[in-house]
């Protein structure tokens, strides 16, 4: 895709936040059929079709250079929204260096990567920057390594250290959550961290997915999407700024729901480390306001009905008690009852 | 899960270690760099011998660093079922083999306060890599070395050289062994321990560190099993709708995928337990040689690790 910024869209007060024709069509959808459960719904995170969301291994799209602004302006206000514990050092470096190959591999009008052993070249040009360092040194950077690239990336970055059986969270950043917090969170296990996910657990969901995860391997990562819904274009629904998000909800109606509500998507990403053997989770939010949704008939349908008949408890955990049947309102007239095709594709 | 492709590499240098090691330097065939990896992980490497292919894990002994070429030890197995001796007999400089990416199932413990390493002849190998990790760090280590006379220590000049009094070496032939109970009894606290040699070694280092109270947490042991020989046998793959044999010199894994049938696997050494698979029907004894499955898993007699655990049976239903 060629991507062209808009850099100048906001996440928070204004909220000019869009997305472009093309940016609809691209959005990953996260429900195959016309219901949702939880399921251990993790794949190989292999190309996809050209122009997807997929087709590279982090995606870069038309929100690139605000979404970093955005970054930045949360961090200046909390500087606790990137963590790494001490022992987290090399995996820094490789999560640096994956983020870097990638970018530069597959977005070479945008980034540039020059190696000489460890003397590294770094060029941004979305961002403007142009930077001479030497991989594993920390004071050839500014930031600690995390900070600096995932300052230049696109969704939240955590990375877990394993040992002892399971997978510890101890660095990251994250300012694009949804309603989560890596300061409190910093150096739970796997099942600690996802503790307060409903149903999954009963159901094994934790149990097989760490399992899996701890086998995770060296070039062969996979991929799993999520959702959720949030009122704005609001990236940063943090517990730490919940007073400023959370009586939104209070605001939908069946009225303006599709303009206030957008469906929430996160591409959860894992990859095995190379020097660190620990492992990365990035997660990438997409927004998408219903009404931008409706635009393709068969997602509009689909999304009225898997929220109409969505579990209870996944309507309290996803935040959602408050404006679901407003939501539901509001999509009904576009489900004409016409049966969806399987799959996620507009059609 | 899908595996990453597998990597085409040539033997570059062989070099005879000990009267039972050799030493081969793997490098891509297309000149480029290997993948990153930590200390302690090892790979699998594709042999395709005249009658099967053999795939047998080793550890990567090379400075993680140095990612122009692997280099991995292979002892010489009396009771090779083929893959030590086809490495030793058939392999030559200019040689091409496939590799796996490297999996690490012995990685160091990075909050460790300091790190005991314990090896056991060829045992020596991961923890090569893993010194080099070590090595210049912030956190103490030593390495007790045991072998059965100074003409099997290998690798030794190289760690004297650089680890000085950090590496202890103790020779059978000279009535020298490692006195478990002094080395474990007297650790600080947060010290972890690292075990790879022989089954006697293992279980003796873990009973000890137990005995003196050490968390299992603290404990780390790595020992591929290599699939022992057995009688013949033979299996029907439910899903699959087929019936395969295992001859006795091949392993239950092996012969399955000769019939055509993909079973996901990491390790092949009995360790990792990603190739669990789940028995339905059973008229005979499993015959179990893993690491991996627990004593109530083993006596349920649903469980078995193909990789390295026969049947002594008249039928076997396996769910595959």
């Amino acid at each position: 895709m060629s991507t062209a910024f808009k850099p100048d869209e906001t996440f928070r007060d204004s909220f000019t936040f869009r997305n472009s024709e093309a940016a609809i069509r691209r959005f990953p959808m996260p429900f195959p059929e016309d219901n949702y459960m939880y399921s251990v719904n993790i794949e190989p995170h292999t190309a996809g079709p050209p122009g997807s969301v997929t087709e590279f291994p982090i995606d870069i799209d038309e929100h690139y250079v605000a979404e970093c602004k955005e970054r930045a302006l949360v961090l200046a206000a909390e500087p606790l929204r990137f963590q790494a514990l001490p022992h987290m050092m090399s995996a820094q470096w490789d999560c640096l260096e994956l983020i870097m190959e990638s970018l530069a591999r597959d977005y070479p009008q945008h980034f540039a990567l020059a190696r000489a052993g460890n003397r590294w070249h770094w060029i941004n040009r979305p961002l403007g920057i142009n930077r001479h360092f030497t991989f594993g040194e920390a004071s050839s950077l500014d930031r600690q390594p995390l900070d600096f690239i995932t300052r230049q990336a696109q969704g939240d970055w955590v990375v877990m250290d394993q040992r002892e059986g399971d997978l510890w969270t101890e660095a990251g950043m994250v300012t694009t959550q949804a309603d989560w917090s890596l300061d409190f969170d910093v150096g739970m296990t796997f099942k600690e961290w996802h503790g307060p996910v409903p149903i999954a657990h009963e159901l094994g969901v934790f149990d097989r997915a760490l399992k899996f995860l701890l086998n995770l391997r060296l070039g062969a990562p996979v991929r799993r999407l999520n959702w959720t819904m949030t009122v704005h274009p609001r990236l940063d629904t943090s517990p730490e700024n919940y007073p400023f998000w959370g009586p939104d909800r209070a605001a939908v109606t069946a009225l303006n729901a599709g303009d206030l509500v957008n469906l929430r998507v996160e591409l959860q990403g894992l990859w095995r480390l190379p020097r660190s053997n620990a492992v990365v989770f990035s997660i990438r939010c997409y927004l998408i306001s219903l009404r931008e949704l409706v635009t393709v008939a068969k997602w509009g349908r689909r999304v009225h009905r898997v929220l109409k008949n969505l579990h209870p408890e996944l309507v309290d955990y996803k935040g959602l008690a408050r404006y679901r049947d407003a939501v539901v309102e509001w999509l009904a007239p576009y489900d004409d009852g016409v049966p969806t095709t399987p799959g996620t594709a507009p059609e | 899960m899908t595996e990453a492709a597998t990597i085409e590499v040539e033997v570059t240098a062989i070099d005879q270690v000990t009267p039972l090691i050799k030493h081969f330097r793997l490098a891509p065939v297309d000149g480029g760099t290997l993948p990153a990896f930590s200390g302690g992980s090892h790979i699998i490497v594709v042999m395709h011998g005249a009658a099967r292919a053999h795939r047998n894990p080793y550890s990567v002994l090379s400075p993680p660093n140095r990612l122009d070429a692997y280099e991995i030890g292979v002892r010489r197995m009396e009771e090779s079922r083929g893959g030590s001796h086809f490495m030793h007999d058939s392999v030559r400089v200019g040689s091409r083999l496939q590799i796996a990416h490297p999996v690490n199932l012995f990685g160091l413990d990075k909050i460790a306060r300091k790190h005991v390493l314990i090896a056991g002849g060829i045992g020596i190998t991961p923890f090569l890599a893993m010194l080099e990790d070590l090595y210049g760090g912030p956190v103490p280590y030593e390495l007790h070395y045991s072998v059965r006379s100074p003409e099997h220590a290998a690798f030794l000049v190289r760690l004297r050289r650089r680890e000085g009094g950090r590496v202890h070496l103790y020779c059978d032939s000279e009535q020298q062994a490692i006195d478990f109970e002094a080395l474990l009894g007297n650790q600080p606290l947060g010290t972890h321990v690292y075990v790879c040699g022989p089954g006697g070694m293992i279980s003796r280092v873990a009973a000890v560190a137990k005995d003196c109270g050490w968390p299992d947490s603290h404990i780390h042991w790595e020992q591929f099993s290599a699939p022992p020989v057995g009688d013949a046998f033979e299996v029907f793959l439910a899903r699959s709708r087929i019936s395969v044999h295992v001859p006795p010199d091949q392993s239950l894994l092996e012969s399955i995928e000769a019939a055509g049938v993909e079973v996901p696997y990491l390790c092949r050494g009995g360790v990792c337990g990603f190739c669990q698979t789940r028995v339905l029907e059973v008229d005979g004894e499993l015959l179990h040689n893993d690491h991996f499955l627990s004593e109530a898993e083993r006596a349920s007699g649903k469980t078995i690790m193909p990789c390295v655990s026969r049947a002594r049976c008249r039928s076997l239903l396996l769910d595959l």
